[in-house]
């Protein structure tokens, strides 16, 4: 009944977010990764010693490192890494307030947005353009309550002490080999620290979008809830089309300190030739809550399992993550929970949709120490799939050495449903419009939980999504 | 009268290769209701889903004129956005999709730039409460977790809702209890009117002590083997299908072997 056209991702990407300004560089790196460039990079930033030896050391790990075997290596093998530029820096030094943003990156962000969605209700806007944060603002008040938000490589010359004590202990850099590239090559990023008590109460946001055929983009993030504070962080990314491939590899730790409260929010919509090869991780204290809300959207292979290390009394953490994979995509996305401590709770949720030949995996990790008991967990994975030739696998793994434990796990597949489609059509909803209503409730459990416009954003990029896949 | 509202003729239908429908031919007036009785099997869900364009079920011979234009080829949405409207027997839950959302949505398509936006929550309100069905009912999900009476109400809802010209009502009676099955009867009572054909597929007699027909038909087997005033639905009480089916059975028997 429905006659399959190829989806033409490109296209409307091109119309909605592909537009693209004539590179202008102070310093363009050369390809490929080798000691020079990295010191190259701590030099262009004056950074101190410190953290040249890190990037040193971690350029070491990243050499050593093999590619993770259990990765879908059809797609990752492809990436050359002697052909990607690992820094550019697109002015020769941020801007503090609009007016200085030079008029071709104000154009880009305009065309995004930005400035419009600032005007509503941003409490900052930290946008990362290329590989340098060029535009930053803090309003008033939460720069009275002593909030600090950054660019990283700002944060690193005010702030050295305090980023020293947290940088990296999250995630070394030898955690993985993308997390060692990430701290061997990182630039921009953000840098948030929310003092004692203090909750922000309105979300603090940055877009990040790479504009550089075969550049690297290897931000990185470090937010602190100190005792007792609250935070809202929302990351969007959209990229424009480009012929050859890019990677994007990012590294976010988040310390939550003891009765703290951090949410942590992204959309990610890459182009479809982006490899998004991200680790996110958090730190929950006693009686602290992290929640990490991931959507993947976009990108040829993403993956990404946010993960929460509960080591407090009480600590608890949540992913509620959604994906979404077209033609040649892989989302490859997940959850780690890992409670190290007594009452710790832990929910997953993830949901994934695969059409046109697209492929999702669930892939998750339950560990309970022995000393942790009285512990819960539970994971949902649902996976709906459009078509007989779409994929989508789950790959959980529970390791459970305590006693007294509590976990659920429970898995759904299904088919779009021929039945759903006539009810829906018996109303009078074409049958795109029915696809698209009913993958829209497939993802509500997720967008409930964003605030207004970016579910307002979920769904518009839903419908891109759908537009012309069925007949 | 003119053009009949609906108008069926000499129907043949095939579900999944095998012939269903052998031959039906009714017209339905506006405002007319007519009943269509018959045992399990007869092919009373295969005419309401042919109706609707079900893409399982394909015309293979015969005529359907809705308002005397032919609708087999259209599609089941164009025709829903025509003016005909199926209250589904078994509807298919929509996870996530809030029941005002999805009823938006379908008169969004239905009245199209005449859809009243700031209209439409009192509107809502004002239908559920005549069906007895609790505010609280809008924000739920699509047949998620309803009862058997919650579906009912709800297609009833949708049908008050969406203003059809044509209802094609199957099995609208099924799983609910007798309180149940007054209240959605008032409500579809209370949407009777002079431009409105209702077509009642029922296997039980007892719906039409509450709605009653004009005309009522018998189908067995494929086909329409009597039709007659409301009457003949409690002749139907009172004896059953068997003389119907008897004449069925020696039907089949004298198909050479």
């Amino acid at each position: 009944m429905s006659d399959k056209q190829d989806l033409d991702i490109g296209k409307n990407y091109e119309q909605q977010y592909g537009f693209h300004d004539p590179e202008k560089y102070v310093f363009k790196a050369k390809r490929g990764l080798t000691k020079q460039v990295v010191e190259e990079i701590s030099w262009m930033k004056s950074e101190p010693d410190w953290m040249r030896q890190f990037r040193l050391r971690a350029l070491e790990h990243f050499e050593k490192k093999p590619l993770p075997w259990w990765a879908d290596l059809s797609i990752l093998s492809q990436i050359q890494f002697d052909n990607i530029y690992y820094y550019l820096k697109p002015t020769e030094k941020e801007s503090k307030t609009w007016e200085d943003v030079p008029a071709d990156i104000k154009n880009t962000f305009e065309k995004l947005g930005i400035p419009e969605a600032e005007r509503r209700f941003l409490a900052g806007v930290s946008s990362q353009y290329e590989s340098e944060v060029v535009y930053h603002s803090i309003r008033k008040e939460l720069a009275d309550q002593g909030v600090l938000f950054f660019g990283m490589d700002e944060a690193l010359k005010r702030y050295p002490e305090l980023v020293k004590k947290y940088f990296g202990t999250v995630i070394p850099a030898a955690d993985n080999k993308f997390s060692a590239l990430n701290s061997a090559t990182w630039s921009g990023g953000s840098f948030v620290y929310i003092p004692k008590g203090v909750k922000v109460a309105i979300p603090l946001q940055a877009y990040f979008r790479i504009n550089s055929e075969n550049m690297g983009q290897f931000e990185r993030t470090l937010i602190i809830a100190d005792e007792g504070s609250s935070v809202h962080y929302i990351e969007g990314c959209s990229a424009p089309v480009y012929a050859s491939d890019s990677l994007h590899s990012a590294v976010v730790e988040l310390i939550a300190l003891p009765h703290s409260h951090i949410r942590y929010t992204t959309i990610q919509n890459w182009s479809k030739n982006v490899y998004n090869l991200v680790t996110k991780r958090a730190v929950a204290y006693e009686n602290a809550t992290v929640e990490w809300l991931d959507g993947n959207l976009g990108s040829k292979l993403t993956m990404k399992y946010p993960g929460v290390y509960l080591m407090g009394r009480k600590a608890r953490g949540e992913v509620v993550s959604v994906a979404f994979s077209g033609k040649g995509q892989h989302q490859d996305a997940g959850a780690k929970m890992v409670h190290a401590a007594p009452e710790t709770t832990s929910t997953i949720l993830s949901k994934s949709i695969s059409k046109d030949g697209g492929r999702t995996s669930y892939r998750g990790l339950v560990k309970v120490y022995p000393q942790a008991e009285n512990v819960k967990s539970s994971v949902r994975c649902d996976a709906l799939l459009m078509d007989d030739i779409s994929r989508s696998d789950t790959y959980p793994t529970m390791e459970i050495d305590a006693k007294k434990v509590q976990i659920g796990h429970e898995a759904t597949v299904s088919k779009i449903g021929e039945e759903q489609l006539f009810y829906l059509m018996s109303r009078g909803l074409k049958e795109q419009e029915a696809t698209t209503l009913i993958v829209n409730g497939f993802f509500e459990a997720f967008a409930k939980e964003l605030p207004l416009e970016y579910a307002v954003e979920l769904n518009r990029l839903i419908q891109l999504e759908m537009e012309g896949s069925v007949g | 009268m003119g053009t009949p509202l609906l108008e069926i003729t000499g129907l043949h239908v095939l579900v999944e290769g095998k012939e269903i429908l052998k031959g039906i031919s009714l017209s339905v007036e506006k405002g007319q209701v007519h009943a269509l009785m018959g045992p399990n099997g007869s092919g009373k869900s295969t005419l309401s889903n042919t109706l609707m364009g079900h893409p399982k079920y394909q015309v293979t011979q015969g005529k359907i004129l809705f308002q005397g234009e032919d609708l087999t080829a259209l599609k089941t949405d164009a025709r829903a956005r025509g003016g005909i409207f199926l209250a589904f027997q078994y509807p298919t839950a929509i996870q996530g999709v809030s029941v005002a959302n999805f009823i938006r949505t379908a008169m969004k398509a239905r009245f199209g730039e005449k859809f009243q936006p700031k209209e439409f929550r009192k509107e809502l309100k004002a239908a559920m409460a005549s069906l007895g069905v609790d505010e609280s009912f809008a924000t739920r999900y699509v047949n998620d977790g309803f009862s058997g009476g919650e579906k009912k109400r709800h297609e009833i809802l949708q049908m008050a809702m969406l203003k059809p010209l044509l209802a094609i009502l199957d099995e609208t009676d099924s799983g609910l209890d007798i309180d149940a099955l007054r209240t959605v009867s008032e409500g579809i009572n209370r949407l009777r009117g002079p431009s409105l054909g209702i077509l009642l597929i029922t296997h039980y007699q007892r719906l039409l002590n509450y709605i009653e027909p004009d005309v009522v038909h018998v189908l067995v087997d494929g086909r329409i083997v009597r039709s007659g005033g409301k009457e003949l639905a409690l002749e139907l009480e009172a004896k059953g299908y068997a003389p119907y089916e008897t004449a069925k059975t020696e039907q089949k028997e004298t198909v050479p072997q």
